[in-house]
């Protein structure tokens, strides 16, 4: 591993357990919800990652199927996986903060139903590169991405016309959101720490396709060698 | 432009053809969803008060099961004797053959719901309190939004290992908006409260984006090597 890779690494973890202390010890403790608020510095940051990574796979994808680059198709399956991950988290650190705040685990709302449906969406998408067989997995992966993307934001619509229950945006929307100063700033802590993880996988998740991909090219041009022999 | 609907009408009219004498889509889904009818009915047996709100996911969910039977065939049934291979080397437009599958595969649907609608008012005992026309309409703009999908990610799942079971896995996540629109929209009209003008547009707005979005890709997929 490179030097710059293993300083960004170390750095990565030293902001973490920053921000995990900033999260559980110096940020106020929440008047009506009690520490089970504090869920939140995971749960958001979590969310933007996820979602970070399922736009990375949308371009990646449409970058593949325009200049056939298989590195594009290595960071489009990184970014997939490592999304999924975090939607993982997203879908868990919910319900355990729904239980004592709304009283029940889960509700078919706008926003836990769309990530619910976009976890499906990107395993199905998973599935697929799993059972897609030699050069087609690429073109087959990539066309069900643009599928996907597209599908999110009609998912969306139609679920909020259903019912909504989720809490508003907590920073920017209406007179009474916005959080206090000391939350604000846990909270961006734990964002940027989550950014930099995410980025930590999808970096390896990466090399490591890379590196398939050349054990696979390698194999071709033996088993050409060895044909010719 | 001609010369596509002359390609879409010769595909279509083989298509229709081969099931006209086989009648394998057709039989497997009849029989698929009758089972999925009787098997609901007798496990819920429920009053005509609340057939009206449970039967709109029923049904659905009744026909989307059987549309995969026959969604499965589209493509399976070209791979015989290199049909697919001989449409990727001709100079046809790809898009014109997607286009005919899926108005195949539309109207063996359309049938097939046709013929099951009598069976749900028989087995539920439903009477629709809203207009019936509408249901007509939710019918319509909900089978084209599962088939054009359908017939697309039946394209994709035939290049994978274990590809009957690939169809659903893919094709489920992504109609779920439309299921739901389908299904809610039914409920609206059967029990009369409320209207199904929003989910009708949103069927319409799903329609036509993922057509749009299924002939930009299908040449790529029908290509993939």
């Amino acid at each position: 591993m490179k030097p710059l890779s293993i300083a960004f690494i170390v750095f990565t973890l030293a902001l973490l357990g920053f921000s995990t202390y900033q999260a559980l010890v110096v940020a106020p403790t929440e008047a009506t919800m009690g520490d089970v608020q504090r869920i939140f510095y995971y749960h958001v940051p979590s969310a933007w990652v996820a979602g970070l990574c399922f736009n990375v796979n949308f371009l990646a994808s449409v970058v593949y199927l325009w200049k056939r680059s298989l590195n594009a198709d290595a960071l489009a399956a990184a970014s997939a996986e490592v999304g999924v991950v975090f939607c993982t988290i997203v879908l868990i650190t919910g319900p355990i903060w729904a239980r004592p705040v709304w009283g029940i685990w889960w509700t078919w709302d706008a926003r836990l139903t769309t990530t619910l449906v976009l976890w499906l969406i990107y395993v199905s998408y998973l599935v697929l590169r799993r059972f897609a067989s030699g050069g087609q997995t690429q073109v087959l992966a990539a066309a069900l991405a643009i599928f996907g993307f597209v599908d999110v934001p009609i998912v969306y619509m139609s679920i909020r016309w259903f019912r909504t229950q989720h809490p508003s945006p907590v920073m920017g929307g209406g007179e009474n959101s916005g959080l206090a100063p000391e939350m604000l700033h846990a909270f961006f802590w734990n964002l940027l720490a989550f950014t930099l993880v995410g980025i930590c996988f999808i970096v390896a998740r990466y090399r490591l396709q890379q590196m398939e991909n050349e054990v696979e090219a390698a194999h071709a041009q033996l088993a050409l060698q060895g044909g010719a022999r | 432009m001609n010369s596509f609907w002359s390609l879409v009408a010769a595909t279509l009219v083989k298509d229709i053809r081969l099931e006209w004498r086989s009648k394998d889509a057709l039989n497997s889904m009849l029989f698929f969803s009758l089972l999925v009818v009787v098997i609901f009915s007798f496990s819920f047996d429920p009053l005509a008060e609340e057939s009206r709100h449970i039967v709109g996911g029923l049904i659905w969910v009744a026909f989307l099961f059987a549309a995969v039977v026959a969604l499965n065939q589209t493509w399976a049934r070209e791979l015989r004797n290199q049909v697919l291979d001989a449409y990727r080397v001709s100079p046809a437009p790809p898009n014109a053959l997607f286009l005919a599958k899926v108005l195949g595969n539309f109207l063996f649907v359309i049938i097939l719901e046709a013929l099951m609608a009598p069976l749900f008012v028989v087995f539920y005992q439903l009477r629709s309190v809203g207009p019936v026309w509408q249901l007509v309409a939710v019918a319509l703009l909900g089978t084209w939004a599962l088939v054009v999908n359908g017939t697309f990610f039946a394209a994709l799942s035939i290049r994978t290992r274990s590809r009957e079971i690939m169809l659903p896995l893919i094709l489920f996540p992504i109609s779920i908006p439309a299921l739901l629109a389908m299904v809610d929209s039914t409920t609206v009209i059967l029990t009369g409260d409320g209207t199904p003008d929003f989910w009708l547009k949103m069927l319409l707005v799903y329609d036509v984006v993922f057509t749009l979005v299924c002939l930009l890709l299908f040449e790529t997929v029908l290509n993939a090597e």
